[in-house]
């Protein structure tokens, strides 16, 4: 194809906002959606109609995993079947399923079959996902009968569901009303939320029956701490935010990569209002110009729900059409730390920035910046509803509040569990988890998904919560607590944990980049050279520019802490 | 620290010590003048500090990890260690860990790499090849060897992005980039293409920034122990300055230096294109015609092939014997014809000493003004019109004052390719927030930078202009005070405005007419708005009504003596400003006093003893004619000195003017190889290259900069400086300039005096020390004016004129016969008529063959393909040439570079000239096309 009919192709596939920089990303979708990879002479000509380099564009693209660049647009588009290999899965078998279809006769020209990062479906574990369908329970057969059958769009889910209130999980007892493992459930619209007094608390600040004040001074006394992982209380981070000078824009992290985390995306897929809510309150009370939803490109269900309650409210006019953008990740970890995340959003390679200046001052755009998770805006409306009190009232072992915990691993009933802050993992496992899988028995966990260390089960009754697993070298995050049985190894969930981190690690700053490919090399001798690796961790945790890098060694540090002897003596 | 300022200082503790620094200092600033030793790989100098190495992390106190000090400014306070056990414990390791990524496992492989930042940090902290990190840790990737002029060993790289800083950020080329992420991240050209293979201009900005040597010269090494030489880039008007790495009386590398105009940025030619002084083809003996080989233009087509042997044109002479053959010759026609029948062309390319003792050996040895130089071909149209309206010929503002304007008219011009280093500084504005409104025929590279492109067609600036100045006279957007101020003929002015409405003028620019409405509201409504010109605007038979037009633009709308406003017609060669200064000007002396002027006469006569003509000397194309076609036979110009130039490849209609060339009864050649001009004369005389002499060059931005000697000329090559004085011994001129380098001193001093004023402040000792000094300078103790005008022009009235002008469209348009239309001009790695970069060995290797681009419609309804050779004619001649197939040139539009002997697009080009300025209309030749199965030559110069 010419140049000029590359060119004519894009516009085709792009529309008319050709100009838009900071939708670069979106752009690099639009094409590799129709390829299923990003020909050469795409990105050349991408960035010619952009007025950009094309080695910004080759820069940007080569960023994230799921953009493959080749050399020339292929003749029939390619289809990428991935398999994800975190540590959920892996318990699960998911490192005999890469192999097991790298052997499937597929056409090698077609067919691409790699392994990926952890796609948020850990309690589903082993997944793969082929082009943009997710198979929950994956087998070489299930797998074999998506390819034949072509499905590879993630399945439409319906708003057909009828209603959906954490509350009253939280209220029934334990396991008493669970969350069905599927890809693609019913989930809460409009008119049903509204039903359940859904939007109340939006209407009640717009037109002044509730003053903007109440509700900053009601979450500023509540326990409500940002649940993406660093921990930031709510109330103060809209405090800050207010007092810089507009516009402001607000920034929801959807980008949930920690391994073992899936509490968003459950959320979400059933109940998209509840946290939409929440973020025009927050939009009203701090006043927000723009919010923005950056969602990791794995959630294609989600981002398609999260779409139609938009244009619900669009068609509603209970908001105007621009007022929210989204936008889509393409497959990097590190988008999930919020100034990486940013940079994302503003159409360019995820690398984290330096702070100070912080992104509640100097953030989107140059501009004050609320950023939030997820979960931290699911929470406002019945927060604000019942009270700081009825939040604070809940918890064990002298913490407050709830938590989402996403288990997975060795456990019968893995999922997300709405328990108490501060709730140790032993009962987490007893209360919720209907105990040990079968035949398993309990040998240590992640309390923090990748970044949080593990510890061993003799400190299986430690508070999981915000400050309590410091002193241990550890910390909660995000709440993704894998469960290792005596059948599995920690060295090599930490080997896992740090292979992860050579994957997603930006790459910006040495000690992370470097780093993190030495450790894993180290870690890989059957008896490990531990003051290298003391070296690299305190080099890491030391000097790297964001927490990705900082936290990338707590894994190791716990392997020769609680588990000195797997790495000492030789295997167990 | 004592002198910190109480209010915009801050007091903090450094290692213990209490200290007072400038608010807004970063800690390595304020560290490092304490004396601590802070290592860095990702910090240069005056690049954005971008903190990604860490090897310069510091202990604050209260901060939970290390802060790297090169982005983090100094607050009250604040409690710092640069040393502590914890900083040193996470400083070695980092060093360690770059040590392991940039392949400094073993032992370096050579001494570029020894020498690097990394080994000498590496050095300095003692740090050894580490023990316990893995050894199979290797970088995967090739050396890239595939560009002539720097190698890319990737497994040298710690991704440091100094390169990409380099690429991105300062010279904005964007072409290195980082790809890929986490352990795969790597540097990358292009599409993650091989260096040659990317779209890299070789600029050498990376190479110079690489800390490792990652990036370095192929074979040149350097070496600290190296003898250095500061000098100035002997290229363009831009006025590099640079450093020349000796060894061996060779330069071996070429370092960018911290001067003016450039701040260590260099270009291709500056920074790669020095071995054409070591060509084995240099002329070192002076050279005589044999008595049997007959001056014949042929010779050339000879040459062209490759074929001749210059023993059997001419034979070996001392210079005893030269010299006199080359004075005695001119005396000789002097003599019996009277001084008119002799003429000199000195150089812009030589030093301004040289083009100040040249005509003065022209002047009072030859006793006639006829002495030009090559800013006739170029900007002679834009100093005539400058002098005339606002009653100086320089500039009013410095390129860099750039970075102060809100928008920036670029008109005729393509920087990216004639003044590389200008327009960095011209993307750095657009970068920091700067509008560019670019006119050009060609979609140059600069014209992706603007805000308004207009793709006028070639030849229609006055249309352009005066409908811009049509909407903003008509729709108020003048500037009324300035007007009533400074400005003369407004009334005048605005009733003759009338006839060019936008809407009137876009059918015959090619463009919208709204587009024009917009450009002229974005320039005239700006708080401060420059104008660049080039070529594209002087190079017309109406070059000076193009200029006239663009000096009523700024004038109307008061867009002078402020920075960031203002006119800067972008010059040429590396001394056109100076040698115009210096008196290489028919019609004036130095500093342009008229000839004709009673009062300059006199004083001139006086200065230099010496009966002077009080008659205007005749320019470069009249005094070719006159060899064949004078006026009267008393009129026939029948001896030539030239200096340094190259008219049988300069000038318009070569046939014409080689033919000229060719019938002079003496023509002696001054240069460093047997050019096209050296092979038709009698005597040639083999002179110095650049780099082997000392003297000065003025700028385009009015800088007058030193070049120092760094190497000796070849063989019996002589210093020009030396050659002049010679001749004029043979002329019995009793000239003294004592001192070193045949006296440049004194001659600078001379010349001082003659340029009055403007250069009061200079003097040769200030340059010694200084390097670079702006004029006008009114004296030693100050710095020269960078922005000049401020409050009134250098006119008798102190006000500037405006003149209105009328579009008249070519001289010669394109018909049925002739469909297309030729512009000349320059491509980025060769140098004027290629007599030095074509000898230059990777200038030569990056751009070997001569190319005449065309627009892919053109090609295809003449099915003519990339790489197809064709043949070009024109009224005047005929080429052979290689297509380069190019959506940059518009629709019936043909651009071809004139420094190629093989294909000399000069061939085609006519001698029309425009009436004030005397300038050739280079930039529209009506031509034909066709393919050709005759392919044209490649071989570069053999001779």
């Amino acid at each position: 194809m010419t140049e000029h009919n590359i060119r004519k192709h894009i516009r085709q596939m792009v529309g008319d906002d050709l100009r838009k920089v900071d939708h670069l990303i979106e752009h690099l979708h639009c094409i590799n959606d129709h390829f299923g990879c990003l020909p050469k002479p795409y990105l050349e000509a991408l960035a010619e109609l952009m007025g950009k380099a094309s080695v910004e564009v080759y820069e940007v693209a080569s960023f994230y995993h799921h953009f493959a660049i080749v050399d020339q647009a292929p003749a029939n588009k390619r289809v990428t079947i991935r398999v994800c290999n975190s540590n959920s899965c892996c318990l699960a078998g998911g490192e005999e399923l890469h192999r097991e279809l790298q052997k499937m006769p597929l056409d090698q020209k077609r067919f691409v079959v790699e392994t990926a990062s952890c796609v948020g479906r850990c309690e589903q574990a082993p997944v793969a996902v082929v082009q943009q369908n997710p198979i929950p329970f994956a087998s070489i057969e299930t797998v074999h009968h998506v390819i034949e059958n072509q499905q590879f769009a993630h399945p439409k889910a319906l708003p057909g569901r009828s209603h959906f209130c954490p509350v009253d999980i939280v209220e029934s007892a334990a396991g008493q009303a669970p969350i069905e493992l599927i890809t693609h459930p019913q989930w809460v619209g409009l008119s049903q939320y509204q039903k359940h007094g859904g939007y109340t608390l939006v209407d009640a600040l717009r037109n002044g029956s509730v003053r903007h004040e109440m509700v900053m001074d009601m979450l500023e006394s509540s326990a409500l701490r940002g649940l993406g992982g660093a921990g930031f209380p709510v109330g103060k981070k809209w405090r800050i935010v207010s007092s810089h000078s507009g516009p402001r824009y607000m920034a929801v992290n959807l980008d949930e990569g920690e391994p073992g985390t899936f509490k968003d995306r459950t959320f979400l897929e059933r109940d998209p209002h509840r946290f939409l809510e929440g973020m025009l309150v927050a939009q009203e009370v701090v006043g927000v110009d723009r919010c923005y939803i950056y969602i990791r490109d794995e959630y294609h269900g989600c981002r398609q729900t999260l779409q139609d309650a938009l244009t619900e409210l669009a068609e509603a006019k209970f908001i105007e059409a621009d007022l929210v953008q989204i936008r889509r990740g393409a497959g990097a970890y590190i988008c999930g730390e919020e100034s990486a995340m940013i940079e994302s959003i503003e159409g360019k390679r995820g690398e984290p920035r330096h702070r100070p200046p912080y992104v509640a001052e100097v953030g989107l755009f140059g501009r004050p910046t609320l950023v939030h998770n997820f979960e931290s805006l699911y929470w406002i409306r019945d927060i604000t509803e019942r009270g700081a009190d009825w939040f604070d009232a809940f918890g064990r072992h002298d913490r407050h509040g709830l938590r989402s915990f996403s288990v997975s691993g060795r456990v019968k009933s893995p999922g997300v569990k709405i328990a108490p802050a501060g709730i140790s993992v032993v009962e987490l496992i007893q209360e919720y988890c209907g105990g040990m899988a079968d035949g398993h028995t309990f040998y240590g966990y992640m309390p923090g998904g990748a970044s949080g260390g593990i510890l061993p089960a003799d400190l299986g009754s430690v508070p999981l919560d915000f400050d309590t697993l410091q002193p241990y070298g550890c910390f909660i995050g995000s709440a993704a607590v894998v469960v290792l049985s005596e059948a599995d190894r920690a060295r090599d969930a930490a080997l896992n944990v740090m292979q992860f981190f050579v994957h997603e690690s930006c790459g910006q700053c040495t000690p992370c980049r470097v780093g993190c490919e030495a450790s894993a090399q180290l870690m890989q001798d059957q008896t490990w050279d531990l003051k290298a690796l003391g070296e690299l961790g305190n080099v890491m945790r030391e000097t790297s520019i964001c927490g990705l890098g900082q936290a990338a060694p707590n894994a190791v540090a716990c392997v020769e802490r609680y588990f000195n002897s797997e790495v000492t003596n030789g295997p167990r | 620290m004592a002198h910190v300022d109480a209010v915009n200082s801050v007091r903090f503790v450094l290692n213990g010590q209490e200290v007072d620094v400038p608010a807004g200092s970063t800690l390595l600033e304020v560290a490092r003048d304490q004396g601590c030793t802070i290592p860095t790989l990702c910090y240069q100098d005056g690049y954005r500090p971008d903190g990604n190495c860490r090897a310069c992390v510091v202990e604050i106190d209260n901060e939970r990890v290390l802060a790297p000090s090169c982005r983090r400014a100094v607050t009250e306070g604040m409690v710092v260690r640069t040393d502590s056990d914890r900083v040193q414990r996470s400083r070695n390791t980092i060093l360690n860990l770059l040590a392991m990524e940039g392949g400094r496992i073993e032992p370096p492989v050579n001494e570029a790499v020894a020498e690097s930042e990394l080994s000498q940090w590496l050095q300095t902290f003692g740090i050894q090849p580490s023990s316990y990190l893995p050894k199979s840790y290797q970088q995967s990737g090739s050396i890239d060897q595939s560009h002539p002029a720097f190698t890319f060993d990737v497994s040298m790289c710690i991704n440091c992005d100094r390169c990409v800083r380099a690429c991105q950020e300062e010279q904005v080329n964007g072409v290195i980039g980082v790809s890929g992420r986490g352990a795969d991240t790597q540097i990358i050209f292009g599409l993650d293409d091989r260096v040659a293979d990317s779209p890299c201009v070789a600029c050498g900005e990376c190479v110079q920034a690489c800390p490792t040597g990652a990036l370095r010269l192929p074979e040149m090494v350097l070496k600290q122990s190296q003898h250095k030489v500061d000098s100035v880039c002997p290229y363009c008007g831009v006025g590099c300055s640079l450093t020349f790495a000796v060894e061996a009386n060779q330069i071996i590398a070429v370092e960018g230096r911290d001067g003016p105009a450039n701040h260590q940025r260099l270009c291709v030619k500056g920074r790669f294109g020095f071995d054409y002084i070591a060509n084995p083809n240099r002329l070192t003996q002076p050279l005589i015609r044999r008595h049997d080989a007959p001056k014949n233009p042929e010779i050339l087509s000879q040459a062209e092939l490759g074929k001749f042997d210059w023993r059997n044109i001419f034979r070996e002479a001392t210079w005893e014997e030269a010299l006199d053959a080359a004075a005695g010759g001119l005396r000789r026609i002097r003599d019996q014809h009277g001084p008119n029948a002799l003429a000199g062309f000195g150089s812009a390319k030589c030093s301004n000493e040289e083009a100040y003792l040249f005509q003065k050996l022209v002047r009072t040895g030859f006793g006639s003004n006829h002495v030009d130089h090559c800013t006739r071909l170029c900007h002679a149209s834009s100093v005539a019109a400058l002098l005339e309206c606002i009653g100086s010929g320089a500039v009013s503002n410095q390129v860099q004052d750039v970075l102060h304007a809100d928008v920036a008219f670029l008109i005729g011009c393509n920087p990216t390719v004639n003044h590389p280093v200008a327009a960095t500084w011209i993307k750095n504005a657009v970068n920091q927030g700067t509008k560019l409104i670019v006119a050009d025929p060609r979609v140059t590279e600069i014209s992706w930078h603007a805000a308004d492109f207009l793709q006028i067609k070639p030849g229609s600036d006055i249309a352009l202009i005066n409908a811009m100045l049509y909407v903003i006279v008509n729709q108020a957007l003048v500037d009324q005070e300035f007007i009533e101020k400074r400005v003369d003929g407004f009334a005048e002015f605005k009733q003759h405005i009338q006839q060019f409405s936008p809407e009137m003028m876009a059918p015959i620019c090619g463009v919208l007419a709204d587009e024009i409405v917009s450009a002229a509201t974005r320039y005239a409504t700006a708080e401060s708005a420059m104008i660049f010109w080039g070529m594209g605007v002087s190079q017309h038979t109406h070059g000076t009504d193009n200029v006239r037009a663009l000096i009523a633009l700024a004038g109307v709308t008061g867009q002078f003596g402020r920075p960031g406003t203002g006119l800067h017609p972008l010059r040429g060669q590396n001394n056109v400003q100076g040698a115009s200064d210096a008196g290489l000007i028919p019609m004036m002396f130095p500093n342009y006093q008229p000839v004709k002027n009673s009062t300059s006469h006199e004083w001139f006569e006086s200065f230099w003893g010496q009966p002077l003509s009080s008659q205007a000397g005749l320019t470069v194309v009249e005094i070719m004619s006159r060899v064949e076609h004078p006026e009267s036979e008393k009129q026939r110009m029948r001896g030539l000195y030239v200096m340094g130039e190259n008219p049988a490849m300069s000038d318009p209609d070569l046939t014409h003017a080689r033919s000229a060339l060719t019938h002079l009864e003496h023509l002696v050649v001054q240069d460093i190889f047997l050019t096209e001009t050296a092979l038709l004369a009698d005597v040639v005389l083999p002179a110095s290259a650049w780099p082997e002499k000392t003297g000065t060059v003025t700028n385009t931005d009015r800088m007058v900069q030193l070049g120092r000697s760094a190497v000796q000329p070849p063989g019996g090559a002589q210093a020009d400086l030396w050659i002049i004085q010679q001749l004029a011994t043979r002329f019995d001129l009793n000239w003294q300039y004592a001192g070193e380098y045949h006296g440049v001193g004194a001659i600078f001093e001379e010349m001082r005096t003659a340029m009055g004023a403007p250069f009061s402040g200079i003097s040769w000792q200030r340059l010694q020390a200084e390097h670079s000094v702006v004029y006008p300078c009114v004296s030693e103790g100050v710095a020269g004016q960078g922005v000049v005008f401020i409050d009134r022009f250098p006119t008798a009235s102190g006000r500037m004129r405006l003149v209105p002008t009328a579009y008249k469209g070519p001289t010669v348009s394109v018909d049925p016969e002739y469909p297309m239309a030729m512009i000349t001009g320059r491509v980025l790695e060769h140098w004027h008529t290629g007599s030095m970069t074509r000898r230059a060995s990777v200038l030569h290797q990056i751009n070997p063959v001569p190319l005449i681009s065309m627009h892919p419609e053109d090609a295809e309804s003449m099915d003519i393909r990339n790489d197809d050779a064709v043949l070009i004619r024109s009224r005047q001649g005929e080429i052979g040439a290689q297509v380069r197939v190019d959506e940059a040139i518009a629709v019936g539009s043909l651009f071809m570079p004139f420094a190629f002997y093989e294909a000399a697009a000069n061939m085609l080009t006519s001698d029309a000239l425009d009436p004030t300025g005397k300038i050739p209309e280079f930039k529209h030749t009506p031509v034909s096309i066709e393919k050709t199965t005759k392919r044209p030559v490649r071989s570069g110069y053999s001779f």
